[in-house]
Parts: C-alpha cells; structure tokens; sequence
C-alpha cells in the first residue's frame, strides 16, 4: 500500500505477483523475473530502472508507464512499452468540483505522475507539464549513491509481508528480516534500567512513584538537572549537554585505562552515522586531481560509499584479506593509496572495528600498523568502533584507536588526526531507535572544531532522549546501586547469547558445502561467501542484476529470509557474498541457517 | 616554508579572525595540551585546518547560535564563578527554545511519550486510558514493539498515517496520502534534505534558491553547504513584512543572469518577521512559482501559532489545491511541521514531517534512499509527532486537561505577542511590526552615526555591536538582523516572546532603558 508509491517499490513485486510471473517459488519460476517483462514489452533486462536508486547502473531514460499485466498500478519497469489506449490518461481533466479535485489529488498510491522524459504531446494532452525536480534535473549526486542495507531487497521484503497479511499464499508464514542490526526489532529486551531512567526523564511525575529504583530517580534527576528548563523538550547545546560530554570523556577514560579524554573533544550525534557525514563533510576539498579521496575498506558499511558519492568525494577501495579472517593489511593500504594518488588527494583513511560487515576483530599489532601507514601518508583517520562491546572470539579484544595512539607515543600521539564514533544502536542495548552516538576528535586543528561544532549548530541538537540514553550506557549502574544486579544480569544475557550466535553461524555456514564463513568475531553479522555455479551467474546477468543480488532475491521469495547482497558492500570481483545479522533469537536462528544452508544446496542443484 | 608559516599561524600570529571565535575553554583545554606534551617545532602542519578544510562549509554562517551565543554561554560561566555582572542571570532570548523558557510540557504528551518508553507502565493506574490507548497504538506499529528498532526509513507507518489525517482535517477536507508523507529529524532535517535533492547544475545553470530577506538562517546555511545560489527577495516592512509578487518578479529576473533559479522558499508564519500570510497573497506565490516554474518549499512550522484576530493560518497544500487542477497537479510542493514550535514546544525530540506534492515518483524513490543512508529519525521523535497530529478528542479521558494546558499556551503567547509590540513601539527610535504569528518580535532599532562608526571600528555589523553591548550591559541575548538579512542601512534584532510574561515585562523594559542609554552615549 504505502510502499508501492516510490519506482522501485512493487515494480519487482508487481511483476511477480502479475499473471505472466506467479511469486517465485523456485529457481524456475523466478527465471521468470525476466519473462515478465518480456511479455509486457519490456526490452531487454528491465531491472537497471526499478533497482536505480539504489544501484548506480546505467540509467536509460525512464517512463512512467502502464502495462497491460499490471492493470491495477502504474508500473515503471517497461520503458518501450505504449500507452494501452484504454489506460490513457489523457483524459479532459475537469477544471472545478470535486471531480477536479479527484483529478489533482487522487486518493490511495496508484496515481501515475508525468515524468519528465513523458512525452511532450502526451504531456500536453494531460494538461500536466513536465516538473520541475526529476531524474535529469536532480542533484547527480544524490542520484549515484546508493545504499544496500535498506535498498530493493528490503523494500521487496516489506512488500511480501504485506502480502502475507493480505492472505496471499507463500512457501513461508514470515519474513525474516536479517538484513539490518535492529537488535530490539528482533525481539531483544531493552535494559531495564536504561527505559527506566528514561521514562522519568520523559514524564517527572513518575519521580514521586514507588516502583522506579532510587538509582534510576537519582541518574534522571541528574540528566534533567542539566537540561534546559529541566526537561528533555529543550534543545540542548549543539555538540551535547555539557554535562553528557563529560560523563562520555570518563567513560573514554575508563575504556582507555586511564588515557586522559577532554569533554570538549567529544560532540554527541544523531547516532553514529551523522557525525561520520560530519566530518566527512569538513574534509571534502579541491577539484579534479587534488579531490579529497578517502580510503575504505572492501567489504564496507554502505554509509561511506553513500556519503562519499554524495559529498562527490572519491572513494579509494582497499580489500581486506578474506584468506586471513577479513584481516587488515598494510602493504593493501600502500597499494591501494599509490594507485589512488594518480587521480585524486587521499586525505582520510576509514577503518571499521570490529568490522562490519566482516565481523572480524583487528589485533593490537595491526592498529599501530595503520596508524603509523596514516601518519606518514598524512592521512586523516575515521575509527568507526560502535561494536566495540561486541567481540565474542576467544583470543579476541577491542583496542581503541585512541588508546593504540597514546601508547604510541609521540609523535604519533601529539599529531596524528582522529575522530572515533561511538552509538547506543549496537552493543548490548541496541537502542537503535533513539538515534544515540558521539565522535571523539583527537588532535583535531581547534579551529576546526569550531567549524564543525558551527555546522553541527546548523542542525541545532541531536535527539535530546537520545543523549539521555547514551549518558547511561556510558555511566551505566555501579556495583553497589540498587539497580547493578539486573543491569549486569541483562547485559551478560545479550551478550552471552550474541557469542553463542556467532559460534553457531559460523558452524553451520562452513559445514555447507559452496559456503565458507569466516569466524564472526565480533560485531553482529555473517559474511559468508557463496559459491554460484556459472549458470545462475549467466540468469543473473540476463536479469541486469549482480549475481549475489540474483540470490538473495531468489531466497527471499522462497524462504521470506532478507539478507543483503555482497555486492552492496563490495567484494572481490568473481566472488559473492551476502550479510546476515545474527541477532533472531538462538531458534530461530538455527532454524533460518538451516533453511539458507538447504536452499543454497537447492539453487545451486537447480543452476548446475 | 609552509611549516614555518603554519608555526607563526598557530604560535603568536593573531588568529584568524572568524565570527565563530574559539570558546574560553576550548582554548584553555588546547592550551595546557600543548604545554603538557606538544613539542611545538616538531609539529607538523594538520591535514584538515581552516585553510584545506571544505571551503562550503567554511561558508556556512548560522546566527541564532553564533558568537553572541557563545558569549552567552562564557558570561554564564562567569556568573557562576562569582565574577559581578549589572545583572544576575542571562536570558536567551534569541531561540524558539520554549521549555527551557519554563513552559510546561503538555501532559498527555509526556503521558503517551513515558508509556511508550517503558510499556511497564501500561499496567500502572496513574495513567488515563486514552494515553495507554495511543502508546499501543504506536508500540504495535514499531518493530518489535519497541522504540528502540529502527523504524521504516520514511517513519512509522501509522504515524504518517496519521498526519495525513491531521493534514486531511486541517485543510477541510483536500485530502493527504500518507504515501507522500516523510517523518524528519526536526523540520530543519527535511528542508536541508529536499534542497539537496534540488541542487545541480554549475556556473550559471548552478541552482538558484529564492529565500526571504529576512529569513530563517537554516536556509542560507544550507544553502552555502550545498554551493547553490541564494536569491533574496525582500519582504516589505513598511506592510507588515508582507510578501509582495512584484518583489519576487524583480529578484528572478535578476538571478536569472547567473543561476538557474528553480526554487522558491517561504516561511508562513515568518520567522523572524512573524507575518501571517493572507490567502490572496498565497494565491499570487503559488501563480507566480507556476508561472517561472519553481518548486516550493512552505515551512509552516508556526502554523499553529497565529495570534492576530484578523489573521488566519492558510496551508500552501490548501490554497493550491482550492486553486483547480492547473496549479494542483503541477506545482511541485513541500511542506514543513514540526514538534518544536506550536503549543506543545517539544523541541528536544526533534520531530517533524514533511508533506509532498506532485513529486515526481522517481524522486520519491530518490528521498527514500537518500533518507535510508540515515536510517530513520528518532523514533521517541516520530511518537511525539504522532500524538501532535493525533491529539485526545471530546469525549476522552484526558481531553479537557489538554485543551486547557493548550489553549493556556497559546493565550499567553498572543498576550506577549501584544505587549511586546506595544512595549517596544513606546521606545524612541525602535519601531515593531505587529506580530501576527510565531514567536519572535523583529523590531527595527534606529542606530546613530557614532554607533556605526564604533561598530565599524570594532569590525561588527553595527546591530551585532548593538546587540552584544545589550547582553554584556543586561544579560539578555537577543540576534542581530544581519543574521537574518535586512535592508542595507537598516537594523534589526530578533527576539523571542517565550519567557514568563512578568520576565518578559522586565525583559522589555530593560530593553528600553538600554536603548535610550544607548542613543544617548552615541548621540
């Protein structure tokens, strides 16, 4: 319903649910994907447009056109395709009443909009003109990112469960939505304590009541005392309350054995992703050769090749080492740099630990190995660390970026720029939706720090719940709080299940055969690799999709499981991979390896 | 070379002058940094400074929080120190910041909003039923049942359910589909990301953006980060800051030479202006962006702070669409609200939502995916929308309360709203528009020669110099016009009319006293 008004919403889903293309229910059936469109007039593979504003492939000039399969809804998947005559819109258009009213807004989402590439007499005819915003007119860069974990699988996701709601018949009764770290949307119970403290900040009337402990009245006394007006309904200062920064810099401290953390170096965010964006943002500079270039890792969070497409920065790939557990290798970074500096200025280096997708844990040794490959390559460092409470490997720990640097001593430790992010959507709490983080900058130029604190203003505040939930996952219960108990019971529970989950995966991902699974060694997903045999790689093709995306989607409708493709994330080329979050509860778990591990075995049967 | 030119910048060169000067203590903290372990010859020039930083973002200047903020901030310092100021406490009067003004958060809000955080609660009797009722409703329609999942990129779909059926009520009946509906962080983060959207273009095709002057600096600073065009068209103080075609006609056709204007911004009710648009005016706007072919930005997060008996608040949405299908199934528009402002003054949460029409379907899966980079606004924020839009009716439990703390809120700003324009006008060489809506008074202070020229030689616009002299004299921090834009030669400061009424009072007052000290040294 409410999905189906953006192009690439229900375009795959129409088709598949059109007559010509019943739901895949099998590698055959879904071969029809293709068919659909070839039947309806579509030429050639149609999938580049529908999947468009997430994938950056070419893009022909896109129609929004009819089709005679789909009758019920625009589709805009088959650009060649005519106008059926008796669908046309060009209708006289009445020009008062309620019919003109009918006309200019017409009610559910099935309203089909001239585009700019519409043909002009048809435009005319419907006394509609061609609009102002649209895919030419559009700012070019927004148009080239893209962003895999909530891209065309997902929307396609939301698509079935509504179908499923609907009545319509699957081969599953759910989807299974293992494509995102949401740990609550998965069934995961917030921390008492945290939701306590919280509502008592929301509603201080609650602070008269018997059933809240005295540590969590005191803790939200303590937060409201630091807000304007005392209430979480004031803005607050735009790099945080004062009072939050601080109690993040002991945090920091306490993290860090002690290694002094300023208050004034830290600025709370709308969760970790904006104060990427923002210091991204600072960075970008020059034009042509001298563009700011920024190197990420291979496999990487979709956020950096989104930002760096939108700020028009260029993006520099270094692959981490699948071979080695997904490990960090400098002499790749060295690589990866010089080819760089033949076509723009790398200026940063963006590092993920633990890593996501990859999950992999990086050792002591190779944090001094990239900060000291930063130091003398003069490149600006991005330590994203929100999984730094989710190591589960034996033999694994977290070292911060900011410690490494410390005990390096000078002059790394006096020169070398950092900015390490930090979030209440990971970890044990998994607070996604209250929108949580900070950045801590280290040898930051002050002066731009001002700047960034001046573009931070622009915004206002983040989320004042939000920091009120990060100030007690950095100060959380005291051992002897009345609260301590629970707190440290939950806490262990989240994490003690989330080992187990990895250990799991990955044991059951290496024991299928055309599927190997590094060890997941912290943070909250999987990221095997998948064996394609050639022939579903050449369906794919045909399809215009990326094999792993062809696989994923296949999986989808055939067990409602939503991963995201490797591609999303980027892999070695010839190789294929997806994510999947390990957060569903210990059975269901079980049960949704099974069923991938059995489907893989099918699909490659069926392709062999 | 370099080296030695970055050591005489950082060691006892002056610094560079910016208006976002370095707050004492940041300085402090670098300071004793530097002392403790920096062996200063060794240092090498930083990659990221003023020089090789982003040049747009350089550009970006935002007044409501700029330096008389920050020395807000330092004075308050002071005052805690000890440190003896001719007054005992700063007001910030220069934001729309109503509770930390001492309003009261509307209960039922708070209610729903505590129930929704922690759903123990729903078993408790504290809490009146048509609260639990809408904290279910929200719950069921989050992932997992919580507030802590991401919700859908786009918000919550019941929640945009249910502001297009506030939309649908509001305007009598046009109707509002949820689809076109998208939940922000705050209005501010819907604006910046549909002006992103729209920019393209370089040179004298680069994008031109139509903004008031004065205008909601959010505008220019988005505009500046995104290297588009600022045109300014002029709103007409001499008419009560109204907006006038031939105004917008002249400063097209001017921009028209070196960009490529295909925006047009309006604020209604204004910000800083505090005008209440007339249909007939919203009429020639919406005729005129039809006309040149622009794409309309309405921020109407004040459209429920109107306070004129003689004023009505009109949605852009609804006059377009009473206007026939000519101009309702062509304009492109957005509209803005936001939990922030209104009676409620939620603006911690940061809620908002933006309404679309005839966006292309191509560039609403564009919004998608360049929404879904951020995931999803804050969800307590999304909840605080939905209660806004969704509010309790006759006939239930907690009605009567609401009504009474909202209408409560609303009386007393249109009360200030009076007094503060009577006040001020009683003041030789200040003049003040009526304020018809919003919450700020813009008054128009008359500055004499010897005050530019003391300005000047302290290098600040002559109202910043103004208005910086007020808050070290009386402590109360108020925004110099030129943070807003305004005539050449013309002076301003905004104000904001949220402190209690009996501070207010006292506010203005010293205002007053300051003002006729001010002319008289300057004289």
């Amino acid at each position: 319903m409410w999905v189906s008004c953006s192009p690439f919403v229900g375009t795959l889903g129409r088709h598949w649910a059109s007559p010509q293309a019943p739901p895949a229910t099998s590698p055959t059936a879904s071969a029809s994907l293709g068919q659909s469109c070839a039947q309806t007039g579509g030429a050639g593979p149609n999938s580049p447009q529908l999947l468009q504003p997430f994938l950056s492939l070419p893009v022909g000039p896109a129609a929004v056109k009819r089709v005679p399969s789909c009758p019920e809804s625009p589709c805009y998947v088959c650009p060649s395709q005519p106008w059926p005559a008796e669908l046309d819109p060009a209708v006289p258009i009445p020009t008062s009443g309620p019919a003109a009213a009918r006309a200019a807004f017409p009610p559910g989402p099935g309203r089909v909009m001239a585009s700019s590439t519409v043909d002009q007499s048809q435009v005319a005819r419907n006394g509609l003109r061609e609009k102002v915003l649209t895919l030419n007119s559009m700012n070019p860069r927004v148009r080239r990112v893209e962003y895999a974990v909530r891209g065309p699988i997902v929307q396609r996701a939301l698509e079935l469960e509504q179908e499923l709601r609907q009545g319509v018949k699957k081969p599953f009764t759910e989807v299974i939505r293992a494509n995102i770290g949401d740990a609550q949307a998965m069934g995961q119970r917030p921390i008492t304590f945290l939701r306590q403290v919280l509502a008592l900040c929301v509603n201080p009337d609650l602070l008269n009541s018997p059933n809240f402990p005295d540590d969590a009245k005191k803790r939200a006394e303590r937060i409201l005392q630091a807000c304007g007006g005392h209430s979480l309904g004031a803005y607050s200062i735009s790099s945080g309350i004062q009072l939050i920064r601080e109690d993040v810099a002991q945090y920091i401290e306490r993290r860090d054995g002690g290694i002094p953390a300023d208050p004034h170096n830290v600025f709370l965010s709308t969760g970790a992703s904006d104060a990427i964006v923002t210091v991204l943002k600072l960075l970008v500079a020059g034009e042509g050769h001298t563009r700011t270039g920024v190197l990420i890792p291979i496999p990487q969070y979709p956020l950096y090749s989104a930002t760096l497409a939108e700020l028009g920065m260029v993006q520099v790939d270094y692959y981490l080492d699948e071979e080695r557990a997904w490990a960090l290798d400098v002499a790749e970074l060295h690589r990866a740099l010089c080819q760089a500096r033949d076509h723009c200025r790398p200026r940063a280096l963006c590092v993920i630990n633990p890593g996501n997708p990859t999950g992999q844990v990086q050792t002591r040794e190779c944090i001094e190995a990239v900060i000291r490959f930063a130091f003398q390559e003069r490149l600006f460092l991005l330590a994203d660390e929100v999984y730094q409470d989710n190591v589960y490997a034996a033999g694994s720990q977290f070292h911060s970026f900011k410690k490494v640097l410390m005990e390096m001593g000078p002059p790394y430790a006096v020169q070398q720029e950092l900015a390490s992010f930090h979030s209440t959507s990971k970890g044990y709490m998994g607070e996604c939706g209250f929108r949580g983080g900070y950045v801590e900058v280290v040898n930051m130029d002050p002066a731009v720090q001002q700047q960034m604190l001046k573009l931070m203003s622009v915004r206002l505040c983040p989320p004042v719940p939000g920091q009120a939930l990060l100030d007690l996952v950095v100060s959380p219960p005291a051992p002897t709080d009345p609260s301590f108990m629970q707190f440290q019971a939950e806490r262990q529970a989240v994490l003690a299940e989330l080992a187990a989950k990895a250990r799991l995966t990955e044991q059951v991902f290496s024991e299928a055969p055309g599927i190997s699974c590094n060890p997941v060694q912290g943070a909250m997903y999987s990221f095997p690799r998948v064996q394609l045999p050639p022939r579903a790689v050449q369906r794919a093709q045909e399809l215009g999709l990326a094999p792993d995306m062809f696989f994923c989607l296949c999986l989808l409708e055939e067990t409602g499981i939503c991963v995201v493709p490797g591609s999303g994330f980027g892999q070695r080329e010839g190789t294929y991979h997806f994510r999947m979050t390990i957060l569903p509860p210990l059975e269901k778990l079980q049960l949704l390896l099974e069923k991938l591990t059995r489907f893989h075995a099918k699909f490659t049967l069926e392709y062999s | 070379m370099q080296r030695a030119a970055a050591l005489v910048r950082r060691g006892c060169g002056p610094r560079t002058p910016g208006s976002w000067g370095r707050s004492q203590s940041s300085v402090a903290a670098e300071a004793s940094a530097v002392l403790k372990v920096r062996p200063e010859r060794s240092r090498r020039e930083r990659i990221l400074t003023l020089e090789s930083m982003n040049p747009q973002v350089k550009a970006v200047e935002y007044a409501v929080r700029g330096p008389i903020v920050l020395k807000a901030g330092e004075i308050e310092l002071e005052l805690q120190r000890g440190i003896k100021k001719p007054f005992t406490e700063v007001i910030r009067a220069n934001i729309g910041d109503a509770q930390a003004m001492g309003q009261q958060p509307i209960t039922f809000l708070r209610q729903v909003m505590a129930l929704c955080t922690y759903p123990n609660l729903l078993d408790s009797p504290s809490f009146p039923e048509d609260a639990k009722k809408r904290a279910r409703r929200i719950l069921q329609a989050c992932g997992g049942n919580s507030l802590g999942s991401y919700s859908a990129s786009q918000g919550v779909n019941c929640i945009r359910e249910d502001v297009a059926a506030y939309i649908t009520r509001r305007d009598g009946g046009v109707p509002a589909d949820p689809d076109n509906i998208y939940l922000t962080t705050g209005a501010s983060d819907g604006i910046s990301t549909i002006l992103k959207i729209l920019v393209s273009g370089g040179g004298k095709s680069r994008t031109g953006v139509m903004i008031p002057i004065p205008q909601y600096p959010l505008y220019s600073a988005v505009i500046s980060e995104l290297d588009a065009i600022q045109v300014n068209y002029y709103l007409d103080e001499e008419n009560c800051w109204s907006l006038n075609v031939n105004e917008l006609r002249r400063a097209v056709q001017e921009a028209k030479d070196h960009c490529d204007p295909k925006v047009l911004c309006i604020i209604n009710p204004g910000n800083p202006t505090g005008q209440v648009q007339s249909r007939k005016c919203i009429e020639d706007v919406i005729h005129f962006a039809w006309e040149e072919k622009l794409f309309l930005l309405a921020d109407e997060v004040y459209q429920d702070n109107v306070y004129s008996p003689d004023c009505r608040f009109h949605s852009f949405k609804k006059v377009l669409y009473e206007m026939g299908p000519e101009y309702s199934s062509n304009v492109e528009l957005a509209s803005f609200h936001s939990t922030s402002k209104g009676y409620m003054g939620e603006c911690g949460y940061r809620g908002g939502y933006m309404e679309v029409v005839n966006l292309h379907p191509e560039i609403k899966g564009q919004l998608v995916k360049l929404l879904s980079v951020r995931l999803c606004p804050p969800v307590s924020g999304q909840a605080a929308m939905d209660i806004v839009v969704n509010p309790p009716v006759p006939g239930e439990e907690s009605f009567e309360q609401f009504s009474r703390e909202k209408e409560s809120v609303l009386g007393n700003l249109a009360k200030k709203a009076k007094l503060t324009e009577d006040l001020f006008n009683q003041v030789p060489g200040i003049h003040c528009n009526p304020l018809q809506g919003a919450m700020y008074a813009f008054p128009r202070i008359f500055l004499p020669a010897k005050a530019v020229e003391a300005a000047q030689a302290h290098q600040m616009a002559p109202d910043m110099f103004y208005c910086m002299k007020l808050l070290e004299e009386t402590g109360i921090c108020v925004v110099p016009g030129s943070g807003f834009g305004q005539r050449e030669g013309t002076y301003h400061f905004r104000m904001t009319i949220l402190p209690p009424v009996e501070k207010l009072k006292t506010v203005l007052q010293k205002v007053k006293d300051f003002h006729i000290n001010f002319l008289e040294k300057y004289a």
